[in-house]
């Protein structure tokens, strides 16, 4: 930005507040100000947020796994299946869980910003956020996965999911092999964040010696 | 124009001043009406302390890869998905 006007003043800085954070502040106070917002908005909004962790997508996962007909319910409306089991599914609009099958792999990206749904999933890690991440998930989704560890084989389509508008999408992973005897609450330790959104597998279960 | 899950559609290849929530790299591209979510308040006039009324149609469109990245080195059945509202859609059947 040019600083050509003709009076003389010492550069105007924020000390060593990030500018970001000092317009978040700035508009914080307005919105407070004019009435938008309660001074305790902000706050109760960024508790909800970081209380919110991936074990509650992983419950829906796990007894998705154990459960068919409850598997069937998520898919057809995850909002509601989400409520079904005590979950507080956030604010989000609408929820949709997409099933990774033999056939199909899910991927979600939100190109515009950083949109999945936090309710349960806590709040998108960093590279979730990152412009590369976001331009590249569409672009190369095989590319992207593969630096994830996540081989995908010719016999299988990759489904990118771009969250531009309303819709959360949370990827119900495959359920591992060598699990069948592990039990719900035990399956919930094996399913990741990041396997909900569809950048790994689930963890393999452990050896049992 | 309303449409139904398997229709033709172009995303509109204009530009917007403002808020909207149609990626760039969509605009122009065919794709196809996997799903019709239903109607919801307009992101466009919302950001702006609009009520966003009236709702707007909102469709899940498919599209494939090689339709919107020509150097697509992937398998050709990848597909990938953004939800687009129906002000933005037209008929390409």
């Amino acid at each position: 930005m040019t600083h050509d006007h003709d009076h003389d003043h010492a550069p105007i800085t924020n000390g060593d507040e990030p500018p970001a954070a000092a317009r978040a502040g700035a508009l914080e106070s307005l919105l407070v100000e004019k009435g938008v917002i309660r001074p305790e908005t902000v706050r109760e909004n960024v508790d909800w947020l970081v209380s919110r962790t991936s074990a509650d997508g992983a419950r829906l996962v796990a007894r998705a796994w154990v459960d068919a007909e409850f598997k069937q319910r998520l898919l057809a409306d995850a909002r509601a299946a989400a409520v079904e089991v005590g979950l507080s599914p956030g604010p989000a609009p609408v929820l949709v869980a997409v099933e990774n099958t033999e056939r199909v792999h899910h991927l979600v990206v939100c190109t515009l910003c950083s949109c999945y749904p936090r309710g349960l999933l806590g709040p998108p890690p960093a590279w979730y956020k990152s412009l590369p991440y976001r331009s590249r998930a569409v672009a190369d989704p095989r590319g992207v996965l593969e630096e994830f560890g996540v081989h995908v084989g010719d016999d299988v389509e990759v489904r990118v999911l771009d969250s531009t508008a309303e819709m959360r999408y949370l990827v119900l992973p495959r359920r591992p092999p060598g699990t069948e005897r592990m039990t719900e609450e035990e399956l919930t330790s094996l399913v990741t964040r990041d396997s909900m959104i569809g950048v790994a597998q689930p963890a393999a279960p452990a050896t049992v010696g | 124009m309303t449409y139904a899950a398997g229709h033709r559609v172009r995303v509109a290849d204009r530009t917007h001043v403002g808020h909207h929530r149609t990626p760039a790299y969509l605009k122009g591209r065919c794709g196809t009406v996997v799903r019709v979510h239903g109607a919801f308040p307009n992101p466009e006039t919302r950001a702006y302390g609009d009520d966003g009324m009236p709702a707007r149609r909102l469709y899940l469109v498919g599209f494939e890869h090689r339709d919107v990245w020509p150097g697509y080195g992937g398998r050709h059945t990848d597909r990938f998905y953004a939800d687009i509202f129906e002000h933005w859609l037209e008929d390409a059947e």
